[in-house]
């Protein structure tokens, strides 16, 4: 490199660190410059807020807001009878809607001593519905990480495929983003007429959209040079931050639920979650257009071993005077971002106790971004929060 | 110095007396931090400004009414106003996931010279995406009254029209058009691309007929408004800057 | 999961074990002794993987209840220990210095509930509400209806029907409604 481009940081402007190990920063010492970075601003994931501290354009402090899509719902739901929870509790998460179904339908039924016997038929299907949901989540989170260095088209793809995927969702279920699918006891209906062949015409379209993100993501200097070293999450901060799902598999840790804690007839498919051991913003990429792959492999997997016709729905009792017998259980699935979790209790009555949901944006969106944006530069903060698949409806509910 | 400056000058003056005495009843003790208070601040090029926190952050200076100058000039402006409808980014509720297929090629709401802006200060249309918590009108309101008039609210979901499934949340308002001027609702929950592609014709029918007139509207009724909002956000203070 | 709850019954005096499933486990430990056996789980028993904190509110009993819920990613086995502590002015030992991101379920759990863990850093500062003068949001004597009729306005026209008598209604409109059963639906 030439003198002339040879570049020194002045660090002089740069906190000291206090004795009490937090940083000594005076506002009004006119070294830094306190920015907020949402809610309103079209980098942020969805509407949430960093408070950042610059010194220059490194970032010395962070602190994620959020709140702002508080609705209450854990409270909602202490008021509405079992079935009435159902249409309110999908709407924790508007990125992958169907896993909270799963979550809820799951943990009624073990409490009230029906898990046995939903029929072999339903499983399949909330298989499918569950991985196609993954599918839509990805199309938006693969290409959103290569719009996020300004690889726009990207973007343009993902959303289609995902808008077709939706459409199929449709025909399913009647619904394009709220399903309400996944009902306790089995499911709402069987596949139409032609579902199959239709679905796998789609899933071409995504095979071939697959090798054309991997031209414009992996094969390119922009997103080579940018994504490379960024945002690190080395090993040891797996167990420390209760990291989980991709971004703990990109940073070398094996854990997918599906596999250790195998739920619905995950045991009966071939698959092997994906894993990189690099933890920088590319390996959490990688790992996820990888995963894309492998949820395209999956849906035909399923669709291939699914049985034709049978019961999708268990003969359950009056949903109006449901009552289910005191208990508590925790029930998990893995979702696009991770482990997805869903703490229930009842206390005999007709309406839930307790329903508290975990999320994996809690911990990643917070505790961790917190302390991956400090010293980095003020453009990729973004670029962090997309790779950590931030999603605040699933911190504040 | 023309007679609208002078206007200007005065009605803010008013409006600051009036504020201060609405802000005194309004604010209660335990939200009034020390950087709220009115002081002096050095700017990078070392002026001093007087600043004054809490009369920016209340929006304290009442909106000017714009009346429209009617025949074929008001006719033409509404026509470009029609055309080019730039929406704000600003994604309030989980209607906004429907946002992105909108502009992408299925839909395409560009070719109705809809398109999105990132910033209050280049957009005229406001989406209030489905439901809001109080958290979140506080920076609506914000962004709303940033934005340069003729400007428009379409709001989603049936959220913003009786509060929805959120009826009895702690967290949620109930009606939007209680604390901001609704142009054009879209029902649905959510409301499908195809919803939002015919509100904004909905919208278009009303611009071009003169009949958007929601920011003079909220203009006029500025003080219903605002006792309306300052009812539910009991802490007006805004994240702190400095320079 | 079974032989390890045996192994230190005696020491953490467990109390009510359940069993939800081979691998899950729900246990209750004295106030005293939680940070303790949370903190033995993870560093003897290869509990390393904290799932969530979460909080209960047995307002019949007058108690709160925590609950740490543990995994162990060798084992593939969970185990929620769950503490009771009073309901008036409730406070509780801070665990924040065991996992990085559990000051976040504190902070939280401090607005919701009011559960006070002196120590744990941001504890006093908003997480999800603004400028909240009600008590605590999450308590269940906190009555959200009420709440949002009072300070939003309703929108007038909006009608709530019982759903087991409107579907009767609709469903046997001849059908008499009888006492017994509207006393089920209760």
């Amino acid at each position: 490199m030439s003198k002339f481009f040879e570049f020194k940081p002045d660090r002089s402007k740069y906190p000291a660190m206090g004795a009490d190990g937090k940083l000594d920063i005076d506002l009004s010492s006119q070294k830094y410059t306190k920015l907020w970075l949402g809610p309103n601003h079209p980098g942020v994931t969805g509407n949430m807020a960093v408070e950042l501290t610059l010194a220059g354009d490194e970032i010395v402090e962070a602190k994620t807001h959020v709140g702002y899509l508080h609705r209450g719902f854990e409270k909602l739901i202490e008021r509405r009878l079992y079935v009435q929870g159902f249409p309110t509790s999908i709407r924790m998460c508007v990125a992958e809607p169907d896993t909270n179904e799963y979550l809820i339908a799951r943990s009624t039924e073990v409490l009230s001593g029906y898990d046995k016997d939903v029929p072999e038929m339903a499983q399949w299907l909330r298989m499918l519905s569950l991985e196609m949901a993954r599918l839509q989540g990805l199309l938006r989170g693969v290409p959103g990480q290569a719009g996020t260095f300004s690889l726009g088209i990207g973007v343009q793809w993902g959303v289609y495929l995902r808008d077709l995927i939706l459409d199929r969702f449709e025909e399913l279920t009647g619904a394009r983003v709220y399903h309400m699918y996944i009902i306790p006891g089995g499911v709402r209906g069987l596949l139409p007429d032609g579902f199959k062949k239709r679905m796998e015409d789609n899933l071409r379209d995504i095979d071939d959209f697959i090798v054309r993100i991997r031209q414009l993501m992996f094969n390119n200097a922009i997103f080579n040079k940018r994504a490379k070293g960024i945002g690190v999450i080395p090993k040891e901060w797996v167990e420390q931050y209760g990291i989980v799902g991709t971004n703990a598999r990109a940073s070398g840790v094996k854990r997918d639920i599906r596999k250790d804690y195998p739920y619905l007839h995950y045991d009966q498919l071939d698959f092997d979650p994906p894993t990189a051991t690099d933890g920088d913003i590319y390996a959490r990429s990688w790992v996820r257009w990888q995963e894309l792959i492998q949820t395209v492999d999956l849906i035909r997997q399923i669709m291939a071993k699914m049985p034709e016709k049978g019961d999708i729905r268990a003969q359950m009792p009056n949903v109006l005077h449901w009552k289910i017998p005191k208990g508590e259980t925790y029930t998990r699935l893995e979702s696009g971002r991770g482990e997805y979790g869903m703490y229930y209790v009842t206390d005999g009555s007709d309406k839930p106790r307790r329903v508290n949901l975990r999320g994996p944006s809690y911990t990643h969106a917070i505790a961790l971004l917190e302390k991956m944006l400090v010293n980095t530069n003020i453009a990729d903060v973004h670029a962090t929060m997309v790779s950590l698949q931030t999603c605040p409806p699933e911190i504040e509910r | 110095m023309s007679e609208l400056d002078i206007n200007d000058k005065v009605n803010e003056m008013l409006h600051k007396s009036e504020h201060n005495a609405a802000a005194a009843e309004c604010f209660e003790k335990t939200f009034v931090r020390p950087e709220d208070e009115e002081r002096e601040v050095i700017a990078p090029d070392g002026s001093i400004i007087k600043v004054n926190p809490i009369y920016d952050y209340f929006s304290g200076k009442k909106p000017t009414e714009e009346k429209p100058c009617g025949g074929v000039v008001e006719k033409f402006l509404n026509w470009a106003r029609a055309e080019s409808i730039w929406v704000l980014g600003f994604g309030t509720g989980c209607g906004s996931i429907e946002i992105p297929p909108l502009m992408t090629p299925r839909f395409d709401a560009f070719r109705f010279g809809v398109q999105m802006r990132p910033t209050p200060r280049q957009s005229n249309a406001f989406i209030i995406s489905g439901y809001l918590s109080v958290k979140t009108l506080k920076r609506v309101i914000r962004s709303y009254e940033q934005m340069p008039s003729p400007k428009y609210i379409l709001a989603l979901g049936s959220c913003t029209i009786n509060g929805g499934m959120y009826y009895d949340s702690y967290s949620t308002i109930n009606r939007l058009d209680k604390y901001l001027p609704v142009d054009v609702y879209i029902a649905g929950c959510m409301p499908r691309p195809e919803a939002l592609l015919a509100g904004f014709m909905k919208l278009k029918e009303l611009i071009k007929a003169g009949k958007a007139e929601k920011a003079n509207e909220y203009a006029r009724n500025f003080d219903e408004y605002k006792a309306n909002q300052k009812k539910i956000i009991k802490d007006w203070n805004m994240p702190d800057y400095n320079w | 999961m079974k032989e390890i709850l045996d192994r230190i019954q005696s020491k953490y005096n467990l109390q009510d074990t359940s069993f939800r499933t081979d691998t899950m486990a729900f246990t209750t430990v004295s106030k005293e002794l939680a940070i303790d056996m949370v903190t033995y789980m993870r560093d003897y028993e290869g509990f390393k993987h904290f799932v969530m904190m979460s909080c209960v509110d047995w307002i019949e009993d007058n108690k709160l209840q925590l609950l740490y819920l543990l995994n162990n990613p060798t084992k593939k086995c969970d185990i929620g220990i769950k503490v009771f502590i009073e309901r008036e002015n409730p406070s509780m030992q801070s665990a924040h210095h065991l996992w990085k991101q559990l000051w976040t379920y504190q902070r939280e759990l401090k607005e919701a509930f009011g559960i006070d863990f002196p120590g744990s850093p941001r504890v006093d500062e908003n997480f999800v509400l603004e400028g909240w003068t009600e008590k605590p949001h999450m308590l269940r004597d906190f009555d959200t209806n009420k709440y949002a009729e009072e300070t939003y306005f309703p929108r007038e026209g909006r009608s709530t029907n019982d759903p087991a008598t409107y579907m009767r209604a609709k469903l046997y409109p001849n059908q008499p409604v009888t006492a017994k059963k509207n006393k089920d639906h209760e």
